[in-house]
């Protein structure tokens, strides 16, 4: 069997298995890290002192540690501590976490680039601050930070491969998995790599899209 | 519509007193203690060189500033701020809730269109019927001519068609009063007409009133009482023909005359 009939013996599995394994667990990690992230960011800027010191400290923790270390920690380290968690829960714990450490920042900084008007004509229209931030800044943050948002899912998608080490069926552990018996890493390795690159470009559409779409009210 | 429909009806007296207000950013002393008293259906203009504390007074009068001491009471509305005791913004709420701003700079929500801009008050926060809170958004965006900008993002506006649209939606507030903070200072000259001649009919129709400007036609033609302000103090109030034509105070002649004047009065620099 050639190799490139074995590579296109092999798409569909893997691509099964990106389907089932590493678009779900990019998905739901990102909406989960995304309402982590919120939370963080308003708890940053609230003037709270505990509240935003927390914040500052599950920022520095996650983005000053491994993700590696950080998805081991959660699946065999925490069983030592009594806690076993399951490899699929395991990976959303750990992507969620990073994620919501990465983009409290991204939304943070989109919150404060905008205007102090903003808050103000939405306070003498009567809106308290919750309201404030849902009705008026979040929708303008949003627009703010779609780009670098984009970057940090992007990035999620790959870094998902990760948990091919905690025995999680995702799509680069599929392709390990036909690879051993055959030996043909190169091959099986790049088709992986060719998926990957599929998915990502179809995502960096989609932001276009996105953007175009917020962009609407921008004067051009 | 006609003012009456909201406002307190016709007391004698003020509608809203303000005593001794003071306030300070850091080290700088903005307000040093501010007298005023704004009478229901009358236009009060403050005037003043910038840094004189005009727009900080106009911030305080719905809360966007917290003097640190003072006191403003409305007994319309049975409210009395007194400022030295710290009021929480629920307290504070009440006295936001009596009027409606129009700023320097609009501050619009472009990511709404005109008409949304208008009821994001009454339907968000006010609970009116949706229907209901765009028929009246209508019928006012009618009276300044933007009934063809009703579905248009503020980006897409005129600098005097945005500023007509931010008193629209203060209008739709359907405050006791009205507040301008310097509409007309952002705008081209040839876009401030229409945004002055918008601010006299509401006058005319019997709005209570507190615009800061620098625009003294306006001030002469609209004003029942002009205040000038320097220092964080009134040096001089009363009505405009006598604030104009004979200003008792020498820091108020010399502001008017370096703005009426500006070529042929005292050059600062030399004296």
């Amino acid at each position: 069997m050639s190799e490139f009939q074995l590579a296109l013996d092999s798409v569909l599995p893997i691509a099964l298995a990106a389907i089932s394994g590493t678009i779900p667990l990019s998905i739901v990690s990102f909406i989960l890290g995304l309402i982590i992230a919120l939370w963080v960011a308003l708890a940053r800027l609230s003037g709270n002192r505990v509240l935003s010191g927390f914040a500052r400290g599950y920022i520095s923790i996650i983005r000053g540690t491994p993700l590696l270390v950080q998805l081991f920690v959660i699946f065999y380290g925490l069983p030592s501590l009594g806690l076993v968690i399951d490899p699929w829960p395991s990976a959303v714990v750990a992507f969620s976490l990073n994620v919501g450490g990465y983009a409290a920042e991204v939304i943070r900084a989109a919150i404060l680039s905008i205007p102090k008007g903003q808050w103000e004509a939405a306070y003498t229209v009567g809106m308290s601050r919750g309201q404030a931030l849902r009705r008026i800044i979040l929708p303008q943050a949003s627009r703010v930070a779609v780009p670098p948002l984009s970057n940090t899912f992007i990035s999620l998608v790959k870094d998902t491969s990760l948990a091919s080490l905690i025995l999680v069926t995702e799509l680069f552990r599929k392709a390990q998995e036909i690879a051993a018996p055959t030996r043909e890493f190169m091959t099986l390795y790049l088709t992986a790599a060719v998926i990957y690159w599929v998915i990502c470009f179809v995502l960096s559409l989609g932001q276009n899209q996105l953007e175009k779409r917020l962009d609407r009210y921008v004067a051009h | 519509m006609s003012p009456t429909d909201t406002v307190p009806p016709t007391e004698q007296g003020a509608f809203m007193s303000v005593r001794g207000l003071r306030k300070s950013f850091g080290a700088n002393q903005v307000l040093r203690g501010i007298d005023l008293d704004l009478r229901p259906g009358k236009v009060v203009v403050l005037i003043g060189p910038s840094g004189s504390g005009k727009t900080t007074v106009l911030r305080s009068l719905n809360g966007l500033e917290t003097p640190d001491a003072g006191v403003i009471s409305v007994p319309t509305a049975s409210l009395t701020l007194d400022f030295e005791a710290s009021p929480t913004r629920k307290e504070r709420d009440p006295l936001r809730d009596l009027s409606a701003m129009v700023f320097q700079h609009h501050n619009l929500f472009p990511h709404l269109t005109a008409i949304e801009n208008v009821i994001a008050g009454p339907v968000w926060v006010h609970g009116v019927p949706r229907a209901q809170a765009i028929a009246e958004a209508e019928a006012l965006l009618a009276r300044v001519g933007l009934s063809e900008k009703r579905d248009v993002y503020p980006a897409e506006l005129s600098g005097g068609q945005q500023q007509r649209l931010g008193i629209v939606r203060a209008l739709a507030l359907k405050p006791a009063m009205l507040l301008f903070d310097e509409p007309t200072s952002a705008l081209d000259p040839e876009l401030v007409g229409e945004v002055l001649l918008v601010m006299k009919k509401l006058a005319d129709e019997g709005w209570t009133m507190v615009v800061v400007t620098h625009e003294l036609s306006f001030a002469k033609e609209v004003a029942d009482t002009v205040l000038f302000l320097d220092g964080g103090v009134v040096v001089e109030q009363g009505p405009p023909r006598e604030i104009f034509a004979a200003p008792k105070e020498v820091r108020t002649a010399r502001f008017l005359d370096r703005i009426l004047n500006p070529f042929t009065s005292p050059d600062p620099e030399a004296e």
